[in-house]
């Protein structure tokens, strides 16, 4: 490639604000007793080296799963048990037993941003990179621009690298099975999204659109024939991968229950904290986590997510395609969030990876949603004093944005992917020809909304009858911005064949 | 809508250019800063508490005023927006005070008069041909050129991690520079006196100031074989300009020749007390000196032809202190050093009077004076090589040949600038800013010239890829070697003497291009 030197410039763009964002606090730095997320990675780390892998996901008196037990699958725990062998040889005292509890130093937080750096940079980088790289119909100015935009998204950064977490390598393994089953490499596709399941179950909201793309491949190669060996061997695929990571755990029955307890713990509530999907916004009108029972709450969030996500997954299987299988991942994902059981904020992080990928097709709405997915863990943030890097990132990314893909010049009918729509639209209501510029004043109210917003937030203090006023007005307006999008890529998935067929027919 | 999107800089390429680095700057907020943040909160509650008549005289801190009177009031101006952050930090008495307000402060304000420096990027922009504009945005001269400006590596990690002031100082002269292309000489001057009185460091370019602004601006016309006609001489020039850099003068230092201060802040200003050399050597000539002192001594202890009782304990932990002791070569002056310095700006003034190229040949003038002085000053600091560094960029981008030597200067100059951040969360953003920095200028320089011949010959390849051993020695492997607490100076030593080589052979062949080169404005001057 001749322009590899801009490429890499972006890169090291990526890892530079990576960088000068973790120098930023991180969750429940010096906060006694319990600290934050940044504390439950170290912890896991003490308890992998210390205890042996049967101990691991069991209550003991050297595992108190009430402080941070583990509760993620057995590839996070592996990682956990590889940093520690590092830090191990740094400095023992990081990963005593019980001694190391709440463990904060300059040094350590250095080991752990790095840590994440690493991972960050061996798996999820190359990820975007190539992916772009693999990107059609766009000159390679554009492939670049659209590497720089997706490293630049702050919600991932902020997580990682400020508040502390290791997202970027469920993420980073999910757009390799992406990569993957957009290449045609299915069986490595689906590997790689194994992997993703494995080292974070919430990588379960992507796994319908990965089965349904590849369940329609397999039809369309014929059920009788090759599209029957692609399935066996899919099928293969996935079962080998889950055996491989789950191994050390299946040699007891209790061992593979207690880490499926752990990992799905039905019994915690509707939802935690606040969260800007559709039960918590809710709740500000009716308690439901209050007045219904337990179980009846689980069946009616299955239901609703089930129902949301039906319509696309169906279009998706009957037809299997790149362009329909992302903005699926985008619609289910996020139906996942809004409706699904145990939510939390940080999850809209997996609808705003496949948003990513979508980018540099309606360059307009990503963006916006981006945004507003960035603006709906503003407490979270907040709460970790992150302010300033939230701020300055959020900027930073809008301008690269709005730069590279003049998003403002892109929000006529055909670019907003709403042309069939409006076409089948017109032919019961002939003079519906607003719906571009009702987008953008939206887009001019939303912005303002979560400017303002923020500023209150920052700057008021909150009355002392409702203490939590703006993060609940902050997860509502987050949520209305949400269901707008939903509406708007099940839109998109539903008419797309339409909007293809035109373009053809344009061309 | 469309308003919202140009308000937003969509499409302009400029605005987000700058934006962008303005967000990096933010960003680094909560890096690492060195004393002189300590030194410019003393300066503001000098300023901000105390009368004028006390500023140059105040000593409770030991970071006393240093800078001429127009930084004083520049503080002076600062002080009365911190008091609305933090009055804690305007009071003399609170040495080393840095609360998270204060901090917040002196970080926003470096970021936001760095707006003048944006400004004269632009200007500076619009002074270079765009002739050789290929197809490409990224490949435009322009492009290139505002990056290696605002991008620059070494201003970002001296102005918004290390902490000055540099930014709008550079801006300054960037400005002035770029209002003696426009050919708007007064203006020029006008800008450059100020400057002179915000930083004296900038004396070192004010030869190829003057002589430039007497040659090309006094003398209205040349002969036709370029040399000079006397008779063009125009007196209402010289008058008018000496009259404005006296008026300049004269409200700068007025208000202490009244107050009879003068010699105490001259005495401020010129503190000849320092050593030969800094802490860290300055990869100058001296340094060279230093370091071929230092191997002397060390064959002549093998060969048992010195001493070891006479040779002095400091010179072997050299590097850490501030008095280094010759023990082969004679020692230093300050006399010497300023005579060897110009001597060493003297043939390029010459070639500015005798063989004038117009502003470009000005523009050359000033950097070799600014790295003559870094090659040959006393008590040099390792920051001022960007006094060379960001006026060459302006040339970097018109000829193949003045591209591989800013290639050489800058990536030599910016590694030399390692030593100033030494802190561990530091060295990821300083490895891959330079890195970023270092790969994008020599790639985009090499496509801009890629009809010419080759940048770099295998010798200047081979000399800048060894900076990349020598920065894994240097942080990686010897600070976990058993030498590290018997030479605990070795890494900086090397750092230096390396890096004086390649600035050496930069300042040598910049002076051998300019001397060499044939008059090619002459024609066009007539």
């Amino acid at each position: 490639m001749e322009k590899w030197y801009l490429m890499t410039a972006v890169v090291l763009i990526g890892l530079t604000v990576r960088w000068t964002v973790s120098l930023n606090s991180y969750s429940g730095a010096g906060k006694p007793p319990m600290f934050g997320d940044y504390e439950a990675q170290r912890h896991w780390q003490e308890i992998t080296f210390n205890l042996p892998i049967k101990q691991w996901y069991f209550n003991s008196s050297d595992n108190n799963l009430q402080y941070w037990g583990l509760d993620y699958p057995p590839l996070t725990a592996y990682h956990s048990l590889l940093c520690a062998y590092v830090a191990q040889l740094i400095n023992p005292d990081w990963i005593a037993l019980h001694t190391s509890r709440g463990y904060e130093s300059q040094a350590h937080k250095l080991f752990m941003r790095a840590t994440v750096l690493i991972a960050d940079l061996l798996i999820y980088i190359p990820a975007v990179v190539l992916y772009c790289c693999c990107l059609k119909e766009i000159s390679t100015k554009k492939k670049i621009a659209n590497v720089l935009c997706i490293l630049l998204y702050p919600g991932l950064i902020l997580i990682d690298y400020g508040h502390f977490q290791y997202n970027s390598v469920s993420l980073g393994f999910a757009l390799w099975g992406v990569l993957g089953v957009s290449c045609n490499w299915d069986l490595l596709g689906s590997l790689a999204f194994c992997l993703a399941v494995n080292y974070k179950q919430m990588e379960l909201y992507h796994s319908l659109p990965f089965f349904c793309f590849l369940l329609g491949k397999c039809f369309k190669k014929g059920l009788k024939g090759k599209g029957f060996v692609l399935f066996i061997k899919l099928a293969c695929t996935v079962l080998a991968s889950f055996v491989l990571c789950w191994l050390p755990f299946f040699t007891e029955r209790e061992q593979t229950l207690q880490v499926l307890r752990r990992l799905f713990p039905v019994d915690r509530g509707l939802f935690e904290d606040k969260v800007a999907n559709i039960w918590c916004s809710f709740s500000v009108f009716l308690k439901i986590k209050d007045i219904l029972p337990h179980h009846i709450q689980i069946l009616i969030s299955c239901c609703f997510t089930f129902l949301s996500l039906l319509s696309a997954c169906i279009k998706l299987t009957l037809q299997p395609s790149p362009r329909v299988f992302r903005f699926t991942l985008v619609s289910c994902a996020l139906s996942f969030f809004l409706f699904s059981f145990q939510v939390h904020e940080k999850s809209i992080l997996l609808v705003s990876l496949p948003v990513c990928l979508v980018l540099s097709e309606i360059p307009f709405m990503s963006t916006w949603f981006l945004l507003v997915s960035t603006f709906s863990m503003v407490p979270l943030l907040l709460k970790d004093e992150l302010l300033m890097p939230s701020v300055v990132t959020t900027m930073a990314f809008f301008i690269a944005c709005a730069t590279s893909f003049s998003i403002f010049e892109k929000t006529s009918e055909e670019e907003l992917h709403l042309k069939s729509f409006s076409i089948s639209v017109r032919r019961y209501l002939p003079r519906f020809t607003f719906l571009p510029r009702i987008i953008q004043h939206l887009f001019l109210i939303s912005v303002i909304t979560m400017v303002l917003l923020t500023l209150m937030t920052v700057t008021l203090d909150p009355p002392q009858k409702l203490p939590d006023l703006f993060t609940v007005l902050v997860c509502s307006v987050s949520c209305l911005n949400f269901l707008f999008f939903l509406v708007y890529f099940n839109i998109i998935i539903m008419w797309d064949s339409k909007n293809g067929r035109n373009q053809k027919k344009i061309n | 809508m469309a308003a919202f999107g140009i308000a937003t800089g969509g499409g302009n390429w400029f605005s987000a250019l700058a934006l962008g680095v303005t967000f990096l700057k933010c960003l680094l907020i909560p890096t690492y800063h060195s004393t002189d943040f300590e030194v410019h909160r003393n300066w503001l509650a000098i300023t901000h508490s105390l009368p004028i008549s006390q500023w140059y005289h105040e000593a409770t801190s030991e970071w006393t005023l240093d800078y001429p009177p127009f930084f004083a009031w520049f503080e002076y101006a600062l002080s009365h927006v911190a008091k609305y952050f933090d009055q804690e930090m305007l009071n003399v008495h609170n040495l080393n005070y840095s609360s998270s307000r204060t901090l917040l402060f002196q970080r926003f304000s470096v970021i936001f008069t760095d707006a003048l420096f944006v400004y004269a990027v632009h200007e500076c922009c619009k002074c270079i041909d765009g002739n050789k504009a290929g197809k490409e945005l990224t490949e435009k001269p322009k492009f290139i050129l505002s990056v290696l400006l605002l991008w620059n590596f070494g201003l970002l990690i001296v102005d918004h991690i290390h902490f000055q002031y540099n930014g709008f100082l550079f801006g300054l002269m960037l400005l002035s520079i770029a209002r003696l292309f426009q050919k708007r000489h007064m203006e020029g001057a006008f800008l450059f006196a100020v400057l002179l009185h915000f930083k004296h460091i900038y004396l070192y370019v004010a030869p190829a100031y003057g002589i430039y602004l007497l040659r090309s601006y006094c003398f209205t016309a040349n002969k036709p074989d370029g040399s000079i006609r006397w008779s063009s001489f125009s007196f209402l020039r010289l008058i008018s300009l000496g009259l404005m850099v006296f008026l300049v003068s004269a409200l700068s230092l007025g208000p202490f020749l009244a107050l009879n201060q003068l010699p105490q802040v001259f005495s401020r200003l010129f503190p000849f007390k320092r050593g030969l050399c800094h802490a860290y050597w300055a990869p100058n000539f001296w340094a060279l000196y230093n370091a071929l002192d230092k191997v002397l001594s060390v064959i002549g202890l093998q060969l048992k032809l010195l001493d070891p009782n006479k040779i002095p304990k400091a010179s072997m932990t050299s590097g850490l202190v501030q008095q280094f002791q010759h023990t082969v070569l004679p020692s230093v002056t300050p006399l010497v050093t300023l005579i060897c310095t110009l001597v060493a700006i003297l043939p390029s003034i010459f070639c500015l009077w005798f063989k004038p190229q117009g502003p470009k040949g000005f523009l050359r003038s000033l950097i070799l004076c600014a790295l003559s002085s870094f090659m040959f000053g006393w008590h040099v600091h390792e920051k001022a090589i960007l006094l060379a560094v960001l006026p060459m960029s302006l040339l970097s981008v018109g000829k193949a040949g003045d591209a591989s030597i800013f290639l050489i200067l800058t990536t030599t100059g910016h590694y030399s600038l390692f030593p100033l951040l030494f802190t561990a969360p530091e060295l990821p953003i300083k490895i891959l800013l330079m890195l970023l920095f270092t790969i994008y200028s020599i790639s985009s320089l090499k496509t801009l010239f890629r009809k010419e011949k080759p940048l770099f010959n295998w010798m200047e390849t081979f000399y800048l890829l060894g900076l990349g051993p020598l920065e894994v020695f240097c942080e990686f492997v010897f600070p976990f070697t058993s030498r590290k607490l018997k030479y605990p100076f070795i890494p900086l030593f090397l750092t230096s003497v390396y890096c004086a080589v390649g600035i050496t052979y930069a300042w040598f062949k910049l002076y051998v291009s300019v001397l060499t080169d044939p008059p090619v404005g002459k024609t066009k001057k007539q």
